[in-house]
């Protein structure tokens, strides 16, 4: 870890740049002291409702080199946009790059024209020029912003937006209150150039994974597992022609993360009084990584999630997924620092931060984990419950069943007990048959697609690779629960109009990454009808863990008999099949992909198009788009 | 070295692809050249410089893919001998992946003499990943006058560590049919195996020893005996591995 301290001096990369360096940065301040009146403690806060922002290019020296950086207002992360509910705000975003930029509002609901994703919201913003984004704020909570530009959330155009309710309803109850509010921002950096970063994956994809299997494991497996039931597990994972290390396709070895801005080494601190409650809005805004965080010797508990308020629960560790945000209360008693701990999901960097009442005060840093193999349940063939051997009849895969059957055994042993998959769910009477989604469509089967699960099952309640065997308790998305939905009386209603079943396909080796075997490039759109309920089937056929994103719509996530968590981005694991309700309640369009930015950009993506059901749309095609019409006959209804 | 390495790299790439929107509708292209072997080899006849290299140029499925492989002998230690290239190949191809880890190859091949006259030949061909990770390379090229050449090709990473890695390889070469003009018969014409160990000091550089080992079979080894001439031979070798 290198330790040199704070972002350099904005030299400017670009011409245009020096125009932001007198807008930005003038008053007489240098940018040094302006860094200096912020302390270490993370980027300014915006107010009001009216916001001017500025996309530029910024020198910045974050690892010991210099290098460029995109930034808004000069800094990396962009301000805190503080919005109010209920306001008409205005955004004011001048674009001083040399190329097309853009700015998302990550989670936000509001019209399509305002989503800024270039190609589908509007034409971007051309160097020079300056977007007005204008939209009422229909919701509260925590969310980000970023480009949807090329790779520049990569680089540094990324932001937090914290959105006071109209009403103070839920921060006034006890449970809800906070004496201290904090965005924990958490992003990964590289001083390569992303292109490069894009390059090296598409030529030598596991370039940056430096836990490859060696001959010496096999040796030591032999010695503790036994020979036998070594080469047993190698020879699927070989006859897969897959690597059992493969958590993460950008790691540590050429990212820092980063926290609030902060490198491990800058350590970015927080102060408190003993007995406040502080609300921390963790926010997971990097381009491709998943943390685990915890704060040794302190409870979190939850109370919102994607912006979302839910039913508190109380956590020692969670994985926060990339786009993801959630916004927990600790309340520490006693007189002593805390660490805020978040390593990588595949254990090749973390970053931390210190909670401290005294700045004398610091409190030990722990050890990153061994990373953790992939196991069966990865490989998609159902090892985490007994959906497994339900559908072995149906098994098709060039998987020995031996061997799924053993690794059954060897997680039942800690898995956690789990709610009824929803396939029985009885508040859903009409749902299709789930074991459809395991039905792999002809698309799946290409050059582009290197595995399908063979039984992928419900893991909802699966704290994820790595996190199995925790002594303390890891917060899953089973746990939560949006705040005043209850099956009786849900948010939305819990019944389909339409069902839809995508698959998250990929080829690591090639680094191809797509929905149902078919990239952006050579799909079409998904159309919804305007007000309609859609169910949508997610079947992870790939060893990554995936974050989904629809743009503009809320995805209600099904977790069984009835429960919804309202989010805006779904975490799927590997082997992981999961469904959510969409309300298509605002015309347009909207993307839709993984928020691994290298995967969004090979390919898993799709424009998803909200249209008038007076018009009648052309249906894609349902064999490669996975459209399962199986009981919506009345599209343009409002059922519920 | 590390950051010219990374210039060049990065060059490469920026101009390979453009920086479009997040959700690009156009293919980007790539490209990347691989020396897979740069080599000397302690042979009888002298110090041989050996190199394979390949390179391809394209997007997921389509690509355009070039080779060249061949030895020239540096400093003889017989008098009366020249520095001279022994013997060289090239081959460019239309690479199409048809399946998760296969591609297939339709191109063109020529075999550069020093002396002989030189081959041409069309070549059509499998490249990819076997089951257990093996890398296999498996072509068939047919040359003039009916002549044709089978060439398998075998390679193994053997990962010790992250950065030690051990590469055993095989290939075996079939005519169909005499080439009696560069002494070769029908059947099986040779086998070549290497073992080599590198030291990746970042992904893309890696020097290596290791040994080759090489044997003519059948009657081209009796036609090389007839001449002379040896039809086994086994070599040191120390090189480099790099990419870009």
């Amino acid at each position: 870890m290198k330790t040199q301290s704070q972002i350099s001096l904005p030299r400017r990369r670009f011409v245009q740049g020096l125009a932001l360096g007198a807008a930005g940065l003038g008053l007489g301040l240098n940018a040094r002291q302006l860094l200096a009146s912020q302390g270490h403690t993370g980027a300014p806060t915006l107010t009001g409702d009216t916001f001017h922002l500025t996309l530029g290019g910024t020198d910045v020296n974050i690892t010991g080199k210099t290098r460029p950086a995109t930034t808004i207002n000069g800094g990396i992360p962009g301000p805190t946009l503080r919005w109010k509910e209920g306001d008409t705000i205005t955004l004011k975003v001048t674009n001083l790059l040399p190329e097309t930029s853009s700015i998302h509002w990550h989670g936000i609901l509001l019209p399509f024209q305002m989503d800024g994703v270039p190609g589908l919201s509007f034409d971007g913003i051309a160097p020079g020029e300056t977007f007005t984004y204008r939209f009422t704020v229909k919701q509260s909570g925590t969310y980000w912003y970023h480009s949807h530009s090329g790779f520049q959330e990569q680089t540094g155009i990324y932001g937090a937006i914290v959105i006071d309710p109209r009403e103070a309803t839920t921060h006034t109850e006890a449970r809800y209150h906070a004496d201290r509010d904090e965005v924990i921002l958490l992003s990964d950096w590289s001083d390569e150039d992303p292109q490069h970063i894009y390059a090296t994956l598409k030529k030598l994809s596991h370039y940056y994974n430096f836990n490859e299997r060696t001959v010496f494991d096999t040796l030591s497996d032999f010695r503790n597992k036994g020979v036998i039931e070594t080469l047993k597990d190698r020879q699927m994972w070989n006859s897969m022609r897959m690597s059992q290390s493969d958590l993460a396709d950008v790691t540590g070895y050429t990212y820092t993360y980063l926290m609030n801005g902060q490198s491990p080494a800058n350590n970015w601190t927080c102060r408190f009084k003993p007995g406040e409650r502080i609300r921390l809005r963790f926010i997971n805004a990097s381009a491709m990584t998943f943390f685990d965080i915890r704060i040794p010797g302190l409870d979190m508990t939850v109370v919102a999630m994607d912006g979302q308020p839910v039913n508190p629960v109380d956590f020692h560790e969670c994985r926060l997924g990339v786009a993801e945000t959630l916004d927990v209360i600790v309340a520490p008693k006693a007189d002593q620092a805390y660490t805020l701990f978040a390593q990588s999901i595949d254990r090749s960097g973390f970053v931390r931060g210190t909670l401290t009442p005294d700045a004398a005060l610091s409190a030990a840093v722990p050890d990153m984990d061994a990373p953790p193999p992939l196991g069966h349940t990865e490989m998609g063939m159902g090892a985490m419950d007994h959906q497994a051997s339900g559908h072995q009849s149906m098994s098709h895969g060039d998987m020995d069943h031996d061997g799924m059957k053993m690794g059954d055994m060897k997680h039942h042993g800690t898995s956690p007990a789990r709610p009824a998959p929803f396939a029985v769910d009885s508040n859903n009477p009409d749902l299709p048959p789930r074991d459809s989604a395991i039905e792999h469509p002809a698309s799946e089967f290409g050059p582009g697609v290197d595995m399908r699960a063979m039984a992928p099952g419900d893991m909802l309640a699966d704290p994820g690779i790595g996190l199995r065997d925790r002594p303390w308790k890891v917060l899953t998305y089973a746990d939560m629960e949006t705040l005043g939905s209850t099956p009786d009386n849900p948010i939305d209603s819990l019944q389909a109009d339409r069902e839809i079943v995508l698959h998250l396909t990929g080829n690591m080796d090639r680094y191809m990454w797509s929905f149902n075997g078919i990239k952006f490039a050579d799909s079409v759109p998904l159309e919804l009808f305007h007000h309609e309920r859609v169910r949508i089937t997610l079947v992870n056929d790939t060893m990554m863990t995936h974050p989904i994103h629809l743009h503009g719509l809320w995805s209600d996530l099904e977790l069984g008999n009835g429960k919804l968590l309202r989010k805006h981005t779904i975490t799927v694991k590997p082997g992981e099949k999961l469904s959510y309700l969409v309300r298509a309640d605002t015309l347009g369009r909207w993307a839709y992909h993984c928020h691994l930015l290298y995967h969004m950009e090979a390919g898993m993506f799709r424009e998803v198009r909200v249209v008038d059901s007076s018009t009648t749309p052309s249906m894609p095609d349902t064999q490669t788009q996975g459209m399962h019409d199986t009981h919506g006959k009345d599209h343009g209804g409002h059922r519920s | 070295m590390k950051t010219l390495m990374t210039l060049l790299a990065g060059s490469i790439t920026l101009a390979a692809t453009s920086p479009a929107l997040a959700m690009n509708k156009n293919e980007p292209r790539f490209t990347r050249v691989i020396v897979d072997q740069l080599e000397a080899r302690d042979s009888d006849e002298g110090t041989v410089m050996a190199w394979e290299a390949s390179g391809w140029h394209g997007g997921d499925l389509n690509k355009l893919y070039f080779s060249t492989e061949g030895e020239r002998l540096m400093d003889p230690e017989h008098d009366g001998e020249d520095a001279s290239t022994e013997a060289a190949e090239t081959r460019l191809a239309w690479n199409r992946a048809f399946a998760p880890f296969w591609d297939w190859q339709l191109g063109v091949r020529r075999d550069w003499q020093p002396d002989d006259p030189n081959r041409d030949w069309a070549s059509i061909g499998v490249q990819g990943v076997a089951p257990y990770l093996f890398e296999v390379d498996a072509n068939l090229f047919i040359g003039e006058e009916g002549l044709t050449n089978l060439r398998l090709e075998a390679e193994y990473e053997l990962l010790l560590t992250q950065k030690w890695i051990l590469v055993p390889e095989i290939e075996a070469n079939l005519y169909g049919k005499d080439d009696p003009e560069l002494g070769i018969g029908d059947g099986l014409v040779s086998l070549e195996a290497g073992l080599r160990l590198r030291y990746e000091i970042r992904r893309e550089i890696a020097p290596y020893i290791g040994v080759n080992w090489e044997k003519q079979y059948g009657d081209t080894a009796d036609m090389t005996r007839a001449a002379g001439g040896k039809t086994e031979e086994g070599t040191v070798v120390a090189g480099i591995r790099f990419w870009f």
